[in-house]
């Protein structure tokens, strides 16, 4: 089943397997993108917010007097303005609540308490500085097993009275007692606590958008940064009461989303409220600080893991609990069956009888959200959890990691494969993608190497994490966003020259769509990529689509692009017959042509097909070329990869040294491979920056620690490791062009590998776990409490 | 992110701009902005009038004479990190140079603006103390030298007058079987120092230390010389036993606070660290001179 596919087009065509250089660069390179706050519109406003400095605290009073005096002030907008219209509080896509201004209480530090519009930036934030508001702290809740105890205060009075509490949501997956059964009779058990902290997606550009009201027309058009444009639409019809035709949503160019783009925040909804009530364009941008400490955060699970297997190393059971810090309001935009995301994927590439995990949601004083940053819905939390346990266990029993890994992998033969918690995996060879990774790095050259540096009292470590992603949300029956079921879309309408226009129901915000998805035409039709124009991002154009996040896009829309393509083509057949004066069913497909079987040069280009769709159809036939495709997937996809790390520690300093990092990825068929080249080199360098850099962190009485790029560690091109890459190809059997999808792959897959290297390092020293990010501070703090100096 | 309103002046020469700084209340001196436009757009500082010293011409110069490096207040970290003489004979500034910020900081930024803004965390003053360096200071009434040892008296605070303005820095030259080093430990590249270590020293005829001078910053409320480690290293054999014995005196010496950075026993034991690394460096660029 593992065959890779050949390339079927000429590099002119550029269908699938081309490298094809992105269509978008000239401009970017050029620095002629268009990004949000690029837009200004005359007669525009600018919108700035006045913010918490508290974590939690009563608001007692708000005094704009003095802020209205600023010249240039145009309006202050306070939760009590907003309370009149019943917006103060706006419905979240994970089915919660959110305040867009509080009327009351404040929940997390930063949180918006009011907007100030004016005519200028600089003077809106003059007015937000002239803002008088009077706080009584109250008692805040920053530590999610706290929040739990009886005696912690209830942050959200304003749930059910059965709801009196910090407890959000329980989810569970699997079976419980056949679980707890395997981990009773299992001949060696291990059991673990692993935080994967909180973090954030931090883009390159902020969040942002004008909201322009046309008062006579009675439109409202919201250009703004987001990953998913027509749900923004759908809710904001849903909360505003405005028609849905008369709303329309446009994105510009985003400078990265991963996540952070989903989510609809106040901002948005101010500045929708602002140009309503002043008839102008409204502005809004957030800046660094502001995107940092408020915007929704990702991660913050705290896992208890226990897993039983026999001692010679074959896994048995697994079981999971965990508690999921939300912040003051459950705003994931996670697929309403799964308040954990797919977090259920984690027995990973392991052929497991039993498994159950458990999620527990709790509300903390803290920012909100739990967005799935470039992580396919919470895949990154399981990867790690089982990617860690699975090493911990091989060294317990004293057994190659490695070896460990490939005892107990599903195998190829068992694709399609049933997990205990109730995916289907698709297809996958996981011992190849491991061998492969192994020969690059040179596995057992290393292990001696690290054996004889040990001796001399040197620190060296090797880690491996051979993921399984799951990504392409998804297939109706099952997966839905605030009632929308998770299909994409793809329109193309063939032009008489012989050129394309195609909108797709996702939006890229660095992906390379405008390319990769003229491949795919070109590769179904013949049309070369420079002849395919790809459009997306402006409601009242593209088909309805749930939008770029989770991998989806080329799982979803991908599909539906190549569906279209293939109805197009079937159309093209009819032409031709008609062209030809020969039956349809005569014809053959070859390179973009159709001909007369047993008679090649009896042939029709596809654009000379289309010359004749407006020019020469045949009487009964539509004229026109176009076509439009909604794709419902039958199945998520399951990409995977194995990852191989080599660390060396400073013992002096604590400090961690990523020598080596191969990654092994296999996404099955490749549209574009320099473009998944890029996407893995993005994605293993944020998998290695919460590893050992990043994290969000917050003090006892909830200040952010790390709101600004000063004390939030963004790696740089010093540290990052040079990344060398390999690849096999597993196809999905089930997707039209046998693609898995890959933007995730390596965010999920990099950090346990970095994590399990640095414990490798230092297990003989009696090492278990170390949570991420594996700072100077922590690893000097161990070494020290072992005994080892420089 | 938006700072809030101020007054703008370039004067086209220093007696201009100190006339300004006499004159004016709440005036502040601008030159590359790297230290100074953060507070502003943070609204941690609020100026009345920024005094631009950007057009005044000569004060970005470096010239060495035999007694020295002669560095104008405005010389950035690039043009100094580039500098032949540098290269050739000031490895501690070559090495400080090098590891502050990134390329664009450090095109803008000026060794006079870190000085004169005297962040705890910043390199420049703990090479300057190690170096033994004169800061001069000038106003409307005339100019003083400040030796670099008595320069920096609190976090943001120095011995400049709010009407002087920092015009040169005098780096003394090395001398014989000379050799320097700057260890700067950092979380990543181009990040403040967890802890900064400058070494300035000399290796006599037998081969002890002849001369020493350690700075250290981020480990204090101000950059200072650790003079119990020099105490232990005049006279005495550059050996790993010494090294480690100056580096814990200048730990003891330290007084650093728990932070993002790491705790303070941390930071104490890599200040130890550190000096240990920075005098290996030195004292093996000092051999290769001899």
């Amino acid at each position: 089943m593992a065959t890779e596919m050949q390339r079927q087009t000429t590099p002119e065509v550029g269908g699938m397997g081309h490298s094809v250089k992105r269509k978008e660069d000239p401009r970017f390179i050029r620095g002629a993108g268009q990004f949000i706050d690029d837009l200004v519109l005359p007669g525009m406003l600018w919108l700035d917010i006045v913010r918490s400095p508290y974590a939690h605290a009563t608001i007692k009073s708000i005094d704009a007097s003095e802020a209205l005096k600023v010249p240039g002030v145009a309006a202050v907008i306070t939760g009590a303005d907003l309370e009149k219209a019943g917006l103060h509080w706006m419905p979240t896509l994970a089915g919660d609540k959110q305040m867009v201004l509080p009327t009351h209480t404040v929940m997390y530090q930063s949180q918006e308490v009011a907007a100030v519009v004016a005519t200028s930036r600089y003077a809106a934030a003059d007015g937000v500085a002239a803002v008088m508001v009077d706080y009584e702290p109250l008692e805040v809740v920053v530590d999610p097993h706290k929040a739990l105890l009886p005696d912690a205060p209830v942050l959200r009075p304003d749930r059910a009275a059965d709801k009196q509490n910090n407890h959000i949501w329980h989810w569970e997956s699997g079976d419980r007692a056949a679980a707890d059964a395997g981990l009773a009779a299992a001949e060696h058990r291990i059991s673990e606590d692993i935080y994967i902290p909180r973090i954030h997606v931090a883009s390159i550009e902020t969040c942002g958008c004008v909201a322009d009201w046309d008062a006579i027309r009675g439109q409202m058009t919201l250009h703004m940064t987001s990953q998913a444009p027509h749900v923004i639409r759908t809710v904001l019809a849903l909360v505003s009461g405005l028609p849905e035709q008369n709303i329309r949503v446009k994105t510009h160019d985003i400078g990265g989303g991963f996540g952070g783009k989903v989510p609809v925040y106040p901002g948005y909804v101010l500045a929708v409220v602002a140009s309503l009530t002043t008839g102008k364009p409204v502005k809004w941008i957030e800046d660094r600080s502001e995107n940092l400490q408020a915007d929704s955060f990702a991660r913050d699970y705290h896992i208890h893991a226990e897993m039983g297997a026999t001692n010679a190393g074959k896994i048995t059971s697994l079981k999971v609990s965990t508690i999921a810090d939300h912040g003051y309001t459950d705003a994931a935009a996670d697929p309403s069956k799964f308040p954990a995301g797919l977090f259920n994927v984690i027995t990973g590439s392991y052929d497991f009888p039993n498994a159950f995990v458990e999620v527990d949601g709790v509300y903390t004083n803290k920012p909100p959200g739990g967005v799935a940053y470039r992580c396919s819905f919470r895949v990154t939390e399981a990867v790690h959890a089982i990617e860690r346990m699975v090493d911990i266990l091989a060294h317990d029993l004293d057994i190659d990691p490695a070896k460990i890994r490939m005892d107990n992998f599903i195998q190829p033969e068992q694709m399609p494969y049933k997990t205990p918690t109730g995916w289907e995996y698709d297809s996958g060879d996981y011992p190849r993608a491991l061998k492969l990774a192994m020969d690059m790095i040179g596995y057992d050259d290393l292990r001696k190497e690290q054996a004889e540096k040990r001796a001399r009292g040197e620190l060296m470590g090797i880690g491996i994490s051979s993921f399984t992603e799951i990504v392409g949300a998804g297939p109706s029956h099952d997966f839905d966003i605030i009632g929308l079921k998770m299909f994409d879309s793809c329109e193309i309408r063939v032009h008489p020259t012989g050129k394309v226009l195609a909108r797709i129901g996702v939006q890229t915000q660095g992906q390379g769509h405008e390319t990769t998805f003229a491949q795919i035409i070109a590769e179904e039709l013949g049309f070369p990529v420079a002849d395919i124009k790809i459009e997306y991002g402006d409601t009242d154009t593209a088909p309805y689509g749930l939008g770029t996040y989770a991998s989806r896009s080329t799982p979803v829309a991908g599909a539906a692009t190549a569906m279209a393509a293939r109805k197009i083509k079937e159309k093209a057949r009819h032409l031709a017959a008609h062209l030809l004066e020969a039956n349809p069913d005569d014809l053959v497909w070859t390179n973009g042509k159709w001909s007369v079987k047993g008679s090649p040069d009896r042939s029709k280009t596809i654009q000379e097909i289309a010359f004749a769709a407006y020019t020469n159809h045949p009487q009964g036939m539509e004229p026109g070329l176009e076509a439009v495709d909604y794709y419902d997937p039958p199945n998520l996809t399951f990409p995977f990869g194995s990852y191989i790390c080599v660390v060396d520690i400073d013992k002096g300093t604590g400090q961690v040294t990523v020598r080596r990092f191969v990654a092994v990825d296999d996404c099955g068929n490749i549209i574009n491979p320099m473009i998944v080249d890029g996407q893995i080199h993005g994605g293993l360098t944020m998998g290695f920056a919460p590893s050992l850099l990043e994290s969000m962190t917050y003090d006892e009485n909830g200040n952010n620690l790390a709101g600004t790029f000063m004390d939030y560690l963004l790696p740089t091109a010093v540290e990052t490791p040079a990344w060398e890459l390999g690849k096999t190809t597993t196809p999905s059997p089930h997707h039209p062009i046998g693609a898995k999808g890959v933007g995730e792959s390596a965010t999920v897959g990099a950090p346990p590998a970095i994590a399990n290297a640095v414990v490798d390092a230092l297990w003989h020293l009696g090492v278990r776990n170390i949570d991420i990010p594996l700072t100077p501070q922590k690893i000097w703090a161990i070494l020290r409490e072992k005994g080892v100096t420089a | 992110m938006i700072p809030p309103q101020f007054d703008y002046v370039r004067p086209a020469n220093l007696d201009e701009a100190l006339a300004i700084l006499r004159d004016r209340e709440g005036a502040k001196v601008l030159a590359g902005g790297y230290s100074l436009l953060p507070l502003l757009k943070l609204r941690l500082a609020s100026p009345e009038v920024l005094v631009d010293i950007g057009a005044i011409a000569g004060m970005d110069g470096i010239a060495e004479v035999e007694k020295g490096l002669h560095i104008g207040g405005r010389a950035t970290h690039r043009s100094i990190h580039e500098n032949a003489a540098v290269k050739a004979r000031y490895p501690l500034l070559e090495d400080a140079a090098a590891g502050i910020g990134d390329p664009q900081i450090r095109n803008w930024g000026t060794m006079g603006g870190s000085v004169a803004h005297a962040d705890p965390s910043a390199d420049w003053p703990a090479v300057l103390i190690a170096s033994r360096a004169a800061i001069n200071v000038r106003s409307a009434g005339g100019d003083r030298w400040i030796d670099a040892r008595d320069f920096f008296i609190d976090s943001f605070q120095t011995a400049i007058e709010p009407n002087e303005i920092l015009t040169e820095i005098r780096v003394p030259a090395p001398g014989a079987n000379a050799g320097g080093a700057y260890a700067k430990l950092e979380r990543r590249a181009g990040d403040f120092s967890t802890v900064g270590v400058a070494v300035q020293l000399n290796l006599g005829a037998d081969g002890q230390i002849s001369a020493v001078g350690i700075g250290l910053t981020a480990v204090a409320p101000t950059p200072f010389a650790a003079t119990d480690a020099e105490a232990i290293l005049m006279g005495a054999t550059p050996d790993e036993a010494t090294f480690r014995r100056a580096g814990d005196a200048a730990a003891a010496q330290s007084s650093p606070t728990t932070d993002a950075h790491g705790p303070a026993e941390y930071k104490k034991a890599m200040v130890s660290e550190m000096v240990v690394r920075a005098l290996r460096s030195a004292v093996s660029r000092a051999r290769k001179q001899a």
